[in-house]
């Protein structure tokens, strides 16, 4: 089991969390005025990367909170993890 | 043909640090905790409603005035137990003192049960379906937590080093204590 750093309320067990995808995937704005390929990219282009991985997780079954994740995803190492809206 | 034999549930002898508690007032306050402390302390000032409201706010942890305990569930939610009678008078003034504030109080009192878990083995008996670490460093005396006992979510409160109170949701209630005493068994 994965030993997830809460960045309210420290390690926690996996169990405790649900996962929340890639992070910091950004909404295109209306401003923006996106195109159809735009809200394809938004809603299906992932990178599924081999290395590290910045994803969102969710203390569902603790504090409620999302927040960010940066894990390896070759070896399962989380390197840090830090509140939404951080960097 | 022959009738195949029904499942009996195991037979199991009633534990004795299990037991479910007597009914309490609940309520779910959801506020940013740094204003209602300031509210909570202007109202203390001001001589009205002095210290009528616990807020637990240390991570994970719960905090006590009088009779009631705030429990620390997340950063903007805590979980208010008292007696029983005296709910709807505490939430009338916990309403008053957070007046300004914006924050919802809500009484979640038949929502939920509570069971108490003693005994030196209290601990490894929770973890035959919790995963939290439930040795005294990590989770001391005071802590408390939304969790998992098995399929259930409940909230975990270590109210001594060998006592701990669970709050589950009234459907998982059996589910919860079925487990518990076939885990006590083994
Ligand atoms: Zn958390």
């Amino acid at each position: 089991m994965l030993v997830i750093p809460c960045p309210y309320c420290g390690p926690r067990p996996e169990l405790e969390f649900s996962y929340g995808g890639q992070a910091h995937v950004a909404r295109p704005t209306a401003a923006s005025n996106p195109s159809p390929a735009d809200w394809n990219a938004f809603q299906y282009e992932r990178a599924n990367i081999k290395g590290l991985h910045a994803e969102r997780w969710r203390h569902i079954h603790g504090c409620a909170r999302f927040f960010n994740v940066i894990r390896d995803t070759t070896t399962d190492e989380i390197v840090r993890s830090y509140r939404s809206g951080e960097k | 043909m022959a009738e195949p034999a029904k499942r009996q549930p195991p037979s199991v002898a009633p534990l004795a640090g299990l037991r479910v508690l007597a009914p309490l007032a609940r309520y779910a306050l959801r506020v940013d905790l740094a204003v209602a402390a300031a509210a909570a302390a202007a109202a203390a000032a001001a001589g009205a409603g002095a210290g009528i409201m616990p807020l637990a706010t240390a991570v994970c942890r719960a905090s006590q005035l009088r009779d009631w305990h705030a429990l620390w569930l997340g950063p903007d939610e805590q979980l208010l137990l008292g007696p029983a009678a005296a709910g709807a008078a505490f939430a009338a003034a916990v309403g008053n003192a957070l007046q300004g504030v914006p924050h919802s109080l809500v009484d979640v009192s038949h929502r939920q049960g509570a069971l108490e878990v003693s005994g030196p083995a209290a601990a490894t008996l929770l973890n035959a379906a919790c995963p939290l670490d439930l040795g005294l460093a990590a989770t001391p005396v005071g802590f408390c937590s939304r969790t998992v006992f098995g399929k259930a979510e409940i909230v975990l409160w270590r109210r001594a080093e060998h006592a701990f109170q669970l709050e589950v949701w009234r459907s998982f209630l059996p589910y919860v204590h079925g487990l518990l005493t076939l885990a006590a068994a083994e």
